[in-house]
């Protein structure tokens, strides 16, 4: 096919350069098919479709900018003595991972601005996997078919707070040390394997002279390596759902509506690209982060007060904080439960939204594909399951910080951590039925506007002085929004008495499901959406509300 | 010896005797004239250890009680010495609003130097105690400022965090930010082991340290230090930059987001 267009173009005269140069790559690498497929993809478009380009991107510049810095760092533990620029320094014993980074940050050009987006964009970059997977959640985007991309997505982040930890521990400054200090306390908690596991990692006993190597090669290769394989899935996946979209006149779950790739998106991206970029490096340009210079280098007889990690790391930190000291002694061995029940639950923690996807199309045993999103209040009881895992995650970072909260606030430490402690189990309560309160309550304000229309404001008075105030009716398009979604009935346990007429058994988890579809979908968890006949028999006596 | 005492009998002998005695009188005089001096000194001295006990008893006996033994309210400052005196009273500490606080914070001073002098001067005369530095040993000349951060981290950060900060301690005490403190203060406090804090008298660290750790902090944490990397946001480490990044970091590029989306080429703008 290529080689036909180019013979008559070649009748025709010399083809554009454009062309030639198209034509050339396409007879060698045969992309004009995908290319024709793709480009005129459509997306739709919705600022909160952006939440994952912020994370792409932001993932680019760490990367870039994090190659800048492998020119200069050192990734050594050897004892020098300082004798760089900065003066609080000099004379100090120190490992060569820090002093190449007093170096990075004092003596190479433009090396403290680069050193400070590549943090601030690790900063960024995981609050916006956070956010962008709450987007996700919320709206019900996780829903077959993307169940697999969910997970992709999950993987990213969980993976994304490893590396952002390894590589926060690369300078071998006293905070990051402290906190390296802290994951080897974690890893001896676990029973049994948790000695040979700290030995392994640190090559004997910590702190050694290995880690800093060894996290180096896993935070500039392993951890990197596969996130860019799960990013480049990730993308794969998106362009092969096709992206999904907020319900709307001429949407349909078949159909895309948006603008496409060639020529629109690819300039709208690639402008955001620069957008995020530049705006990373303002951040980095007037805001310091970790002025490692301050803390000094590592050593294991010293530690600060506020050591804290970064922030996609503080919930962990504040499960530990929050937890009391619990050890049991069993026969010699010491079983630190202070450790190690925060251990469990931050892995639990994290699993229960890894596999929510799959708890919640076994609860409504829904198996159709989805493609157009869900309004959050039109799912109330997600909604509220998902507010109350923020609810504790928040709860558990404040627990993270709770020196700070205490000493900003004006409060007692003790305090704040009762507080976290009550807060992580009543929060999230308190948050669930709140939440599905404000959103059942905005189903029947959806409703209302549908049946009477929006509140004008005006008030009118009728000659024979009743007082009333104009609504004026939603447009078609509005209308078509506020009524589009599906409303499920819950699943029920099927018939107990096969055609027979024998009773079968009806196990418990089909007790459990029906019980849990009821919590979902039941008259108490959605208010019935409007009906054509009740909008009729309404707006028949115009006038009367 | 025998030329003299041939001359004992002369007329002339009376007259030298005189004049050897008067001069050896005024001799004495002037040798016992400082003595005489010192001795206004100490008028001068109780007349301020005096004053001190005024403004004492007024101002401190309430809680400290009436001859400085301590009462349930305030504890005995027989011995506390007039550096602990200088530091309570120069920094605001003293005289506190209440005893029942979980800690005394620094406020504003409300006696002169000249006051808080006396107040020493009183308070150190009920026992022997750590006296108030000179300008020799606190200020921070011909210290060494990367020894004095080595020994700041070592004993200090721990609660007053990595360049004196301040940090939280248990039921609402603390360790309050050293920012801007008077190396006077910073000296004396090192000293006594005021509220919370552990001393570290001499013997424990040297003059010299105390100096190095005093040049430490007036590199880092004053309003003569620097910020290379831009604004410090606190100095507190991931918790205030968490937020940071948060609010002003990923907040501003979903604004950003915001505004390109809000910028689409659409059929109609809704």
């Amino acid at each position: 096919m290529s080689t036909n267009t180019s013979t008559e173009s070649r009748s025709r005269g010399k083809a554009p350069a454009g062309e030639r140069v198209a034509d050339w790559a396409d007879g060698r690498l045969g992309i004009y098919s995908l290319a024709k497929a793709n480009m005129r993809k459509i997306f739709p478009d919705h600022w909160s479709f952006m939440l994952g380009e912020i994370c792409l991107y932001s993932f680019l510049i760490i990367i870039l900018t994090g190659v800048y810095l492998t020119l200069f760092f050192h990734p050594s533990m050897n004892e020098v003595e300082y004798h760089g620029s900065y003066i609080p320094m000099q004379g100090q014993l120190m490992s060569e991972a820090y002093a190449s980074t007093l170096e990075i940050s004092f003596d190479v050009r433009g090396g403290l601005l680069i050193r400070q987006i590549h943090h601030w964009a690790a900063v960024i970059f995981l609050a916006g996997m956070f956010v962008h997977m709450m987007r996700v959640f919320f709206t019900g985007a996780f829903r077959k078919p993307r169940e697999i991309n969910w997970l992709f997505g999950f993987l990213l982040f969980v993976l994304g707070m490893f590396t952002g930890f390894t590589g926060y521990s690369l300078p071998d400054d006293l905070l990051s040390g402290t906190g390296v200090r802290f994951t080897q306390g974690a890893i001896l908690s676990v029973p049994i394997v948790g000695t040979y596991i700290s030995m392994f990692l640190f090559g004997g006993e910590f702190p050694g002279t290995d880690f800093v190597a060894r996290f180096y090669s896993i935070h500039i290769l392993l951890l990197p390596g596969i996130m860019l394989g799960l990013v480049v899935a990730h993308l794969i996946l998106v362009f092969y759902h096709k992206h999904t979209q907020f319900a709307g006149a001429g949407r349909t779950n078949k159909n895309v509506v948006g603008m496409p790739l060639l020529p629109v998106y690819m300039a709208k991206a690639g402008g955001f690209f620069f957008l995020v970029f530049g705006f990373t490096a303002l951040i980095a340009g007037i805001a310091s982060i970790n002025p490692i210079w301050n803390l000094g280098p590592y050593r294991p007889d010293m530690v600060s007060t506020g050591a804290q990690p970064d922030w996609y790391m503080g919930f962990a930190e504040g499960l530990v904080r929050a937890m009391p000291g619990w050890e049991i002694n069993f026969w010699g061995h010491t079983l630190v439960l202070g450790v190690f029940i925060p251990l469990v639950l931050f892995g639990l923690f994290l699993a229960i939204i890894a596999l929510y996807p799959f708890i919640e199309s076994w609860i409504t045993g829904d198996k159709r594909e989805h493609h157009i999103l869900d309004r959050p209040r039109n799912a109330p009881t997600r909604t509220a399951f998902g507010v109350a895992w923020v609810t504790a995650y928040m709860i558990m970072l404040i627990g993270g910080g709770n020196d700070i909260v205490a000493t900003h606030f004006n409060l007692s430490i003790n305090a704040v951590t009762w507080f976290v402690r009550i807060g992580f189990f009543a929060g999230p309560v308190v948050a669930f039925i709140v939440t599905k309160r404000i959103c059942l309550g905005l189903q029947r304000r959806d409703k209302d506007k549908v049946l009477h229309g929006r509140e004008s404001g005006i008030i009118k008075r009728l000659p024979h002085g009743e007082f009333i105030e104009v609504h004026e009716p939603l447009s078609q398009e509005q209308m078509y929004t506020l009524t589009a979604h599906e409303q499920y009935k819950p699943a029920e346990i099927g018939p107990t008495v096969d055609e027979n007429g024998v009773k079968r058994k009806v196990k418990g988890s089909e007790k459990l499901r029906a019980k849990l579809s009821e919590a979902y979908y039941g008259e108490e968890s959605q208010i019935p959406k409007p009906t054509v006949e009740e909008y009729k028999e309404i707006t028949s006596g115009h006038g009367h509300h | 010896m025998k030329k003299l005492s041939a001359r004992r009998r002369h007329p002339l002998a009376a007259l030298v005797v005189l004049l050897l005695a008067l001069a050896c009188t005024g001799g004495l005089y002037a040798v016992f004239a400082p003595a005489d001096k010192a001795q206004a000194d100490e008028t001068a001295q109780s007349l301020t250890i005096e004053e001190g006990k005024k403004l004492y008893t007024v101002g401190c006996a309430s809680c400290h009680g009436t001859g400085g033994q301590g009462t349930s309210d305030g504890p005995s400052l027989v011995g506390v010495g007039a550096a602990a005196v200088d530091f309570q009273v120069g920094t605001g500490r003293m005289p506190a609003h209440t005893s029942q606080a979980a800690q005394i914070p620094d406020k504003r001073t409300i006696y002169s130097q000249a006051e808080i002098d006396q107040l020493a001067a009183y308070i150190a005369s009920l026992g022997a105690g750590p006296a108030i530095p000179t300008e020799e040993q606190y200020s921070p000349e011909g210290a060494d400022i990367a020894k004095g951060g080595e020994l700041f981290r070592n004993n200090c950060a721990q609660c007053h965090n990595f360049t004196g900060k301040g940090g939280a301690l248990t039921h609402g005490k603390y360790a309050p930010s050293l920012e801007d403190v008077d190396p006077k203060h910073i000296y004396e406090a090192m000293l006594t082991g005021p509220q919370n804090m552990p001393s570290f008298p001499d013997s424990t660290m040297s003059e010299q340290n105390k100096k190095d750790i005093i040049a430490y902090l007036g590199e880092v944490n004053s309003d003569k230090s620097e910020s290379p990397g831009g604004m410090e946001l606190g100095g507190l480490g991931p918790v205030s930059e968490g937020l940071f990044g948060w609010i002003f970091g990923l907040g501003g590029l979903i604004a950003v987001a915001v505004w390109v989306a809000a910028r689409t080429a659409k059929a109609k703008k809704s």
